[in-house]
């Protein structure tokens, strides 16, 4: 099989920013772990009672608080969860009671220590713990193994295992705005932002964040990725800290959003993916989730609040693969999701083994990943320059303390600064789309899909989706005259800024084609598109395609059918 | 909360028409007003007179002429010049414009964006993307990014004779809301709030149209049955056309919405009620044009509203209809008898015009 060939890497071996693992913000986070957790209860605490102020209204938030948990449990337990916890939020139960029962006043503040207790148990829960021991393992054994793997993988020779001639960096090409990052790294706090297809991203972007030569970031990280063993191993020793997304209760929220807002605001780079969960569909994000967003916005204020004037950096990054691992199951539940309302829960089918044999796969088959690093943003969308400085469209430098301000002075709003995290969001968004990096097997996939559902435009998604795969087929000529055009169309938009395609997209048409119909969801048992020995293009698997099809969707293309 | 004790910066108000004129006499009972005028002559006869457009002006309205001097010395500005040279205003004062600036627009219309050498007659299709409100160009020209809009019933005369009325600010930013409010509400002036600035705007575009009809059912000398049907069917297809646009239906049914379309359809004095009118009458557009010192809002708003629905596959009939008298010699009765057989007799249906009738007109 033919290898896509991208344009050689610079392959420049990126020194850290900052020489040694205590100079690291997350480190010095982790060193007063006790200290700053105990103001995370603090604050969390002050932010419940400004949003319930009556004695009332607090205790109903704590009893729906102990509903929902104890519904969790029963419907929804996981293996992580702690030992404890139905007898926990069963001690919460008695004592609301008793509340209840007992005497309005002389009790004290009985809801004013359960509050403390549930707050306490959460931020204790979602704090990630980085040690400094753990994470110089981790990433001697990611290093280890995976150079390994990918020797042995590439050279075929079980001896070559031993061999240490490729590296990662062969494999993942890294483009973009990498310079720009690790100059801001140093003058401000990062907060990356990337899409989210697969769960392999969690460890792709944290490889990425080392390789770039930054120090780690505070990650959120999904709970039910610490369900895997192995992921749960790496990501503990990277920084990263727990999210728990079946816990939609107040203090919980709160809690999150808390922690998040003053790792930021202590400088500690911080990551998480504001779609929330994967991308079910392939699309890329059109709606991101504004409660995590929303505490960078509010870290900037308190730092302007406290007169500083650290600047914090939002930095989307889109991340491309050829191949999905979870893509079958990810738009099964899409599909069902938008078909008909229906609960679904988090099913993650991939245990260690098959990831490694994942990873195994993926070595040997040489299907490429690509990591776009997008423009940095001030919190309000603002791009900024080399130095940090946020500029208007027009090159205007603009301080970025003065949309905090009324009246002359840094002022909390917190309706002002939700506009502003949608704000943020959007520009995200559109950056996405902007530094989305395309794939021959995207557009191959696109091209495709569109020209059969084009073929039967009564019918809606659900129907053409039931269609016999059989049905379904495009004699070369056809679909080589739509692929050239539409692939012109992508020239022009990249002409215009507005996408990226790698530069394996250009050449002989034949020869592109080929290659990405290869490269389309390689590893799925039912192929999405493969040529049939007529020359015809065919589909196994009409729903994966429609799932690899989504990533170019958002550009309009859809009118040159 | 925010701003109990307010520092004493003058408001801004830029564009000296009739109803700009009425909105810095309307600020000046609070606070200093810095009123921007940029035509050499009327500014030095205004110092002189104090009388603009025979409206006197009050005591704490401050004519200047310097827009750089306006933007550094106030924080809080109301634009309110003509939609045809909004965009340039903005531009103009895009410099000088830092992101702790309010802003709250009074103009209604849109923006139209065209390719070189397009017309808004030539251009075949319109896209949202070429059809901005004020909002949108304030966001897209400058740094602003608390924005507001006022909006309603609000005839410049009545106001300065200080008849009772209302408005509506409408801005994403309750801060921005507390403002307008504190800042244009008195005893004869009620201001009433709204989130849903697009609906707004697109309200206050779009009832120009119904407006050019409501003279054309005048002009045929029918009375209140047919102007009641006439304001049911023409604020059904606001909110159709105004759902298209990306409106929410709310803003539609509010003052800004069927508040300022009922002011609009009686107000016989209006440039868009003569064009109705007088088309009823048997005249020809260009006529009616040539006698006009400027342009009737209404007729660029059919042209707008009619290619931007067919890009969205939406059919309004009414602006349809119009645009067929306006533009390709459908007479004024013919239309109205098209739309008086029309098939579809829902009363209240927003998706309605959509699917059902093939027909052409």
């Amino acid at each position: 099989m033919e290898r896509i060939e991208e344009k050689k890497n610079k392959n420049i071996e990126y020194k850290p920013i900052l020489e040694s693992i205590p100079e690291w913000p997350v480190y010095q986070l982790s060193q007063n772990r006790k200290a700053f957790l105990e103001g995370v209860i603090e604050k969390s605490i002050k932010h419940i009672h400004e949003l319930r102020p009556a004695r009332k209204q607090l205790i109903d938030e704590l009893r729906v608080t102990v509903f929902r948990e104890q519904n969790r449990i029963k419907r929804n337990r996981w293996r992580i969860d702690p030992k404890d916890d139905s007898a926990f939020w069963k001690h919460i139960k008695t004592e609301l009671n008793s509340i209840e029962n007992g005497s309005q006043e002389g009790e004290g503040n009985k809801e004013e220590e359960l509050l403390f207790e549930i707050v306490s148990r959460y931020a204790y829960e979602i704090a990630g713990n980085f040690k400094p021991s753990s994470y110089r393992l981790a990433r001697k054994i990611t290093k280890f193994w995976f150079v390994r793997l990918l020797n042995g993988a590439r050279v075929k020779k079980f001896g070559a295992i031993f061999r240490s001639k490729y590296t990662l960096r062969d494999k993942i090409h890294i483009v973009g705005k990498v310079e720009m990052l690790r100059r801001l790294a140093t003058k401000g706090t990062v907060v990356m932002v990337p899409t989210h297809f697969s769960n392999l991203d969690s460890i792709l972007i944290g490889w990425v964040i080392h390789s770039l030569g930054l120090p780690a970031f505070t990650y959120g990280a999904g709970l039910n990725l610490f369900n895997i063993s192995i992921f749960s191993y790496f990501m503990n020793s990277l920084g990263a800290y727990k999210v728990d997304r079946r816990k939609k209760n107040l203090p919980y929220l709160e809690t999150l959003k808390t922690y998040s807002t003053l790792s930021i605001e202590n400088g500690a780079h911080s990551l998480f993916f504001p779609g929330g969960t994967r991308s079910r569909s392939g699309l890329i994000e059109k709606q991101l989730k504004l409660g995590l967003l929303s505490t960078a916005v509010e870290a900037q204020r308190n730092i302007y609040l406290e007169n500083k004037t650290r600047k914090i950096f939002v930095v989307p990054v889109v991340l491309n693969y050829h191949f999905v691992l979870e893509a079958p199951d990810l738009i099964e539940d899409y599909l069902q999701l938008k078909g008909q309302e229906r609960y679904i829960t988090e099913k993650d089918k991939y245990r260690s083994f098959q990831l490694l044999r994942f990873l195994f796969k993926f070595f040997l088959k040489g299907s490429n990943i690509s990591v776009a690093v997008g423009p940095c943003l001030d919190v309000i969308g603002n791009r900024v320059d080399d130095e940090g400085n946020s500029l208007d469209d027009r090159g205007k430098i603009i301080n970025t303390k003065e949309y905090f301000v009324s009246d002359q002075k840094v002022v909390v709003d917190k309706q002002r600064e939700k506009e502003y995290s949608r704000m943020l969001s959007n520009k995200i968004v559109s950056e996405y789309h902007i530094v989305n990096r395309i794939f021959a097997s995207h557009l191959v996939a696109y091209v495709a899909f569109e020209i059969w559902i084009h073929r039967y435009p009564k019918l809606d998604i659900f129907g053409f989706l039931r269609i016999p795969e059989e049905d379904l087929e495009i004699p070369y000529e056809t679909f080589q005259e739509m692929f050239r055009k539409i692939r012109k169309e992508i020239y022009k938009l990249k002409d215009e800024k507005k996408i990226n395609h790698a530069s394996h997209l250009k050449g002989k048409i034949d020869v592109v084609i080929k290659r990405g119909i290869e490269n389309v969801g390689i590893f799925h048992l039912k192929r999405p598109i493969l040529m049939d020995n007529k020359n015809n293009i065919i589909t196994h698997d009409i729903k994966v395609l429609y799932y690899y099809h989504n990533r170019l969707v958002g550009y309009d293309l859809e009118k040159y059918f | 909360m925010i701003l109990k004790n307010t520092s004493e910066l003058p408001i801004g108000v830029i564009g000296s028409g009739n109803f700009g004129t009425v909105v810095a006499n309307l600020l000046a009972s609070h606070r200093e007003v810095l009123f921007f005028i940029r035509n050499e002559n009327s500014f030095n006869d205004i110092i002189k007179n104090r009388h603009n457009r025979g409206i006197k002006l009050h005591d704490k309205v401050k004519p200047v002429n310097d827009l750089k001097f306006l933007v550094s010395h106030c924080d809080v500005i109301f634009p309110i010049v003509p939609s045809t040279s909004f965009r340039s205003m903005v531009k103009d004062m895009a410099p000088f414009l830092n992101p702790y600036h309010i802003l709250i627009h009074g103009t209604k219309g849109f923006d139209i964006k065209l390719a070189d050498g397009e017309t808004l007659k030539s251009a075949k299709l319109l896209s949202r993307l070429q059809v901005r409100t004020m909002s949108e160009v304030i966001q897209e020209e400058s740094v602003v990014a608390r924005i507001g809009c006022l909006s309603g019933p609000n005839l410049s005369k009545e106001l300065a004779q200080r008849q009772p009325g209302a408005t509506v600010i409408a801005s994403h930013f309750k801060e921005v809301i507390h403002i307008g409010k504190r800042l244009l509400r008195n005893d004869r002036f009620q201001v009433y709030s709204n989130d849903d600035i697009i609906g707004v705007e697109i309200a206050g575009g779009l009832k120009n149209i119904i407006a050019i009809a409501a003279g054309m059912l005048s002009g045929l000398g029918y009375g209140e049955n047919a102007k009641g049907l006439l304001i049911s069917r023409g604020a059904t297809e606001m909110i159709y056309l105004g759902q298209v646009l990306g409106g929410h239906s709310k803003a539609f049914l509010g003052v800004a919405g069927i508040g300022d379309l009922v002011t609009t359809c009686n107000s016989q004095l209006s440039r868009n009620f003569t064009v109705g009118y007088r088309l009823a009458k048997g005249e020809k557009l260009t006529d009616i044009l040539q006698d006009m010192k400027e342009v009737a809002e209404g007729v660029n708003t059919v042209i707008v509203a009619k290619k931007c629905a067919e890009f969205y596959h939406a059919r309004p009939l009414i602006t349809n209809a119009i645009y067929k008298v306006l533009f390709e010699s459908l007479t004024v009765q013919e239309a109205l008898d098209y739309l008086m057989r029309h098939p579809l007799n829902f009363d209240i249906n927003f998706a309605m015009p959509e699917v059902e009738s093939n027909e052409e007109l």
